[in-house]
This record gives C-alpha cells, sequence and structure tokens, in this order.
C-alpha cells in the first residue's frame, strides 16, 4: 500500500476513535437525564426515602451530600493550603522534599475503598466517633488533602518569578510575600481545582460506606439545634449521602420503583457535577479579571 | 542599642513569618502522619490473619475455595486476586488504544479545536462519579451483553467495559500531556525528510513518548485496580476463578465492598478481608514503582 493511502486509514482511525469518545460521554449523559430527569420532582427533591412502598424522594440524601462536602471543604483547604505553600516556597530540593513528594503521590493513588476502611478502623472504632459526619468528612479530607495539595502546589509555581523578587527587593518579609503579593495571583487558579475536587469529594461512595455510615435517620428540619440527636445539622449523627444512596438501592432496594429512584439520584448527582465544572470554570475567570485587569480588590 | 535590637527580633512581621511557617510545617507533618498510620494499621490489620494461623499466606494468595461460613472454613483468595488483575488488564487493553488516538486527535490530527473539543469531554468523563458508571453499567452495558452472548450479561466483560470507560481520561491527558511537551524540531525534521503524517507518528512521536503513554496507561490501571463500587455492581459476585468473559467472577474490591458490613469485627472471615486491603495497598505501592521507573526511563 502506499504510505499516502495509510495515512488517510490512519488518519481516519484516530478520527473516528476521538469522536467516539465523544459519543460515549454524550450517550451517557443524554442516558442519565433522559431516564433520570423524568423522576426528578421538588417532592423528590425533599421528601425522605420510602423502604417498601414507591415514591420515595432522596431529601435527606442530597442534604448530607452537601453538608458532608461543606464540613470536608472546612477541614481540608486550610490544610490543603498550608502544605501546597510550604511544597510550593518554603521546601527546599532534596531528600525529605523528595519524600513528602512521594507521600502525596502515595496518597492520592490509595484507592476510595481503602481510605474508607482505614477511616473505619481508626475514626470509627478507635477514635469512637461511629459513623457520623464527622467521620466521614475526616475519611474524605485524606482522600482530598493530596489533591488539594497539588492545586495549591502548582497554582504558585504558576506565578512568574518577578512579583517574588520584586517583594523581596521591597524587603517584605516572606510571608508577607506569600499572602499579599502571590496568594492573590494564585487565587483563581486555587479556586478553579478547590470546585473541581469538590466535585469529587460529591460523588464519592466508597471512603463513605464504612465511615458515614450507610443510613439516615430520622431528621426534623425544623430542628437547628446543631447538638440534638434529630437535628441535620448534628454532626455525630449517621449520614448515607446521595451516591451512597444509589449504590444501596442498586444492590439492596426493596422499593418498587427502585431502578426509577437510582436514574433520579443519578440524574441529579451528574446535573451537581455539570453545575460544579462549569462554576470552576467561569468563577475562575472572574476572579482572575478582577484580580488582574482591574485594580485589587480589598 | 542592645534595647532596640531586641525589639527587632520581635517585631510583627518576625512573628507572623514564624507562626506561618509552623503552620505550614504542621500541615506537612500531617501528611506524614497519615500516610504512617494508615500503612500502619491497614498492614497490622492485614497481618493479623496469617499471626493468628487462621490462615497461611501461600493458602491465602494461591487458594481457589472461599468459604468463609463452611465447616472448615476455607480463605482462599486467588479467584479474586485474578478477577482484579483480570479486569484490570481487559481494561486497560480496551482503553489504551482509545485514549493514545484521543490523545493524538487533540495534539496531531487537529491541535486547535480537537483540544478544545476534547478536554471538556475528558474533564466531565473523569467527574462523573463511580456509582453513576455503576449505574449505567447494570441498566445497558448488562442487559446489551445479556442480549448478544451467552451468560447472564454480568460479569468480567461488562466490568471490563465500564472500568475501561473510567480510565480513559486518566490515560488520555497523560498521553496528551506528554505528545504536546515533544520538542517540534522532531516532528519538522521527520516531515522535512519526506514522511507521512502517520509515518512520523508511528516512527518518531509515539516511540519517543512511549514511557510517559505507558505511564499514563499504569496510572489508568491503578485507578481500575482500586475501583469499588462500579465493578461491583456489574460483575456478579460469584467466589470462582471465572472460565469465561461473560461469568460472574469477584475482585479484591466487591468482596471488601460486600463483607465488611456484614462481619464482626475480628473474626477470621473480617481479617481475610483486611488482608484483601493490604493486598490492594501494596498493589498500589508496585503502581507507584513502575510509574517512578518509567519517569526515571523518560528523563534520559
Amino acid at each position: 500500500m502506499k504510505p499516502r493511502t495509510v495515512d488517510k486509514i490512519a488518519t481516519g482511525v484516530i478520527v473516528f476513535f476521538a469522536l467516539l469518545i465523544v459519543g460515549i460521554l454524550l450517550g451517557l449523559l443524554g442516558y442519565i437525564l433522559m431516564r433520570g430527569l423524568s423522576h426528578v420532582s421538588l417532592d423528590f427533591l425533599f421528601s425522605p426515602p420510602q423502604k417498601i412502598r414507591a415514591g420515595g424522594g432522596v431529601g435527606p440524601q442530597l442534604f448530607n451530600s452537601i453538608y458532608l462536602l461543606v464540613l470536608t471543604l472546612l477541614i481540608t483547604v486550610p490544610l490543603g493550603l498550608g502544605a501546597g505553600i510550604y511544597m510550593a516556597e518554603y521546601a527546599r530540593p532534596g531528600r525529605i522534599t523528595g519524600f513528602i513528594r512521594l507521600i502525596v503521590e502515595v496518597l492520592s493513588s490509595f484507592p476510595s475503598i481503602v481510605v474508607g476502611l482505614f477511616g473505619l478502623l481508626l475514626i470509627v472504632n478507635y477514635f469512637n466517633l461511629g459513623f457520623s459526619l464527622v467521620s466521614g468528612a475526616l475519611a474524605l479530607t485524606v482522600f482530598n488533602l493530596p489533591l488539594m495539595v497539588r492545586i495549591t502546589e502548582q497554582a504558585f509555581r504558576t506565578v512568574p518569578k518577578q512579583q517574588k523578587e520584586a517583594g523581596f527587593a521591597l524587603g517584605l518579609s516572606k510571608w508577607k510575600i506569600v499572602t499579599s503579593v502571590l496568594f492573590p495571583v494564585a487565587l483563581p487558579t486555587i479556586i478553579t481545582g478547590t470546585i473541581l475536587s469538590a466535585g469529587r469529594v460529591f460523588g464519592e461512595a466508597a471512603a463513605l460506606m464504612f465511615t458515614a455510615g450507610m443510613s439516615s435517620p430520622r431528621l426534623n428540619f425544623n430542628n437547628w439545634n446543631p447538638l440534638s440527636p434529630t437535628s441535620p445539622l448534628n454532626p455525630f449523627r449517621p449520614a448515607e449521602t446521595l451516591a451512597v444512596h444509589i449504590w444501596k438501592i442498586n444492590s439492596e432496594g426493596l422499593a418498587p420503583d427502585a431502578a426509577q429512584i437510582a436514574a433520579g439520584a443519578s440524574a441529579v448527582l451528574v446535573i451537581t457535577i455539570l453545575i460544579f465544572n462549569l462554576a470552576a470554570r467561569f468563577f475562575g475567570r472572574y476572579i482572575y479579571r478582577k484580580l488582574t485587569a482591574s485594580k485589587r480588590m480589598n | 542599642m542592645r534595647g532596640k535590637l531586641k525589639q527587632s527580633r520581635f517585631e510583627k512581621h518576625h512573628i507572623e513569618d514564624f507562626i506561618g511557617r509552623s503552620y505550614m510545617s504542621l500541615c506537612v507533618l500531617l501528611l506524614v502522619v497519615i500516610i504512617i498510620s494508615m500503612v500502619y494499621f491497614v498492614a497490622s490489620k492485614g497481618v493479623s490473619t496469617f499471626i493468628s494461623g487462621d490462615v497461611t499466606v501461600s493458602d491465602f494468595l494461591f487458594g481457589t475455595k472461599w468459604s468463609p461460613e463452611a465447616e472448615p472454613a476455607s480463605y482462599g483468595a486467588f479467584p479474586f486476586i485474578a478477577g482484579s488483575f483480570l479486569v484490570t488488564l481487559l481494561a486497560a487493553l480496551i482503553a489504551s488504544p482509545l485514549s493514545i488516538c484521543a490523545a493524538l486527535f487533540m495534539t496531531e490530527i487537529v491541535p486547535g479545536w480537537g483540544k478544545k473539543l476534547l478536554q471538556p469531554v475528558i474533564e466531565l468523563l473523569s467527574g462523573i462519579p463511580s456509582v453513576v458508571y455503576g449505574f449505567i453499567g447494570l441498566s445497558v452495558i448488562v442487559p446489551f451483553l445479556r442480549n448478544t452472548f451467552p451468560g447472564q450479561g454480568i460479569g468480567v466483560a461488562a466490568g471490563a467495559l465500564v472500568l475501561s470507560v473510567m480510565i480513559l481520561p486518566t490515560i488520555t491527558s497523560v498521553a496528551a500531556d506528554a505528545l504536546s511537551s515533544l520538542p517540534q524540531n522532531l516532528k519538522e525534521s521527520s516531515f522535512a525528510l519526506g514522511a507521512t503524517r502517520w509515518q512520523t507518528i508511528s516512527r518518531v512521536i509515539i516511540p519517543t513518548t512511549l514511557p510517559a503513554i505507558m505511564t499514563g496507561i499504569v496510572l489508568g490501571m491503578a485507578r481500575a485496580f482500586g475501583e469499588a463500587l462500579a465493578v461491583q455492581m456489574v460483575i456478579g459476585n460469584a467466589p470462582f476463578v471465572p472460565r469465561s468473559l461473560f461469568e460472574s467472577a469477584s475482585t479484591l474490591t466487591s468482596v471488601i465492598t460486600l463483607g465488611m458490613g456484614n462481619t464482626t469485627m475480628g473474626s477470621a472471615h473480617n481479617n481475610s478481608l483486611w488482608s484483601m486491603a493490604l493486598v490492594l495497598m501494596l498493589m498500589t505501592f508496585v503502581f507507584i514503582f513502575l510509574v517512578r521507573l518509567l519517569e526515571r526511563r523518560n528523563k534520559i
């Protein structure tokens, strides 16, 4: 065969496979939304699930997912920022830094079920926190922290060196340079990365089954006292999230409409993640414009 | 003079600097503590099966009979280990060519809008949660396989197909990064010799970036090996070494997922599940070792 013909065929194959991937994604999204959205209604989003009868919703699960995400980010963001800034600005190249880098790599590639088991062993049993939102948030912290460290480190590394040197030339302390010169420039990237990692946390299930538990107590949405056992805000109650709920009704659901509920819940999950993705894009761009084109905020 | 010096040491920015630095060191220390306690706890729990004498290491790794409820119970985890490796390898075999084509499409065929089109697609594919993949596998792939091939539809093939879509984004993004960081003059000299685009891709681009592409494949395999729920939902969960691709099987992760909630802590059954978690952990180390090895080759 002529090389030119081979070239044409190969190009055709490559283009076909690339478009196939686009097709797979469109097919996946289309399928989830087509099957799921018909089941999603306000009632579905806010009512509690039913065990045996049809017509249950995912209200508590949706609330649990959001609340757990907030708790996780509250713990992860400050820790991730600290470790990430250290890696980008303070760590000197050498054995110890190499070791820490290896740790971040190992931690981020542990299977999420292993993270969940570690949470079960240490947080649930050893620290005796039981199946609770706190246990879940701590397990998710282990799961999300390495990612947060990497995001922060990369964001700080992209800041032009001259900005830092200008700060030093003005006689600023290192901490001052980090907080008021580098941080504002790195912020848009950090925010984009954080929102994307939040999407990952929102859909995580394997790390939560044995830490946040697979049940949700009867919640009273008029009771906002965080210490009361029926309050949705109580961090020491078990909390089944949306993703765990999908898994559970697929494997042991007894309700006659289990498949529809799973489809509806999947649609809600996927739409939330789509929103996170879009938000990350636009929010990052917005803040970047705000911080660079106009005069600095504050 | 002395007083002035002393004062300057405790100036506000010195204290700030000190506090900031200590906080950051604390965060890094926390990372170290997490990893050490994680390895220690999972390893000590996983080893307890063998220390208590319930099972020997070789029976656990190579025994093909898993019947924890029977009398006498036997804890052969080979079916699960084999299942994990089988779905992982199959998923990598399916996903790698697709991903490499996607990466070539983004960087070589249509560098402009190819990247604009595929980048968001890849991001979204990696953002879809694993339970949703499992649900789609159960409601689309399994019925399809049931109608086209002999068997129930659930099994190794379904698991591998679901996993292959899940690891597509990992391999594609690593491969695309490697391809786009390739020096331009390498390609240009190949074109100058009169090579077609495919000749350039197959004889210059792929061979030079092969270690990096392999890195992506290994990372994808690591993800597939550790994936729990999506696989568990479609693989059928039978504790046997599969003899055909359309036969129900189990993986390490699926057995742990199903068994951990139903066994009491400290029982031999439960301990053997922890040993499987230890195997998962050790495999993670192996995958990272491979990635490091490939990266070192990539540098030269």
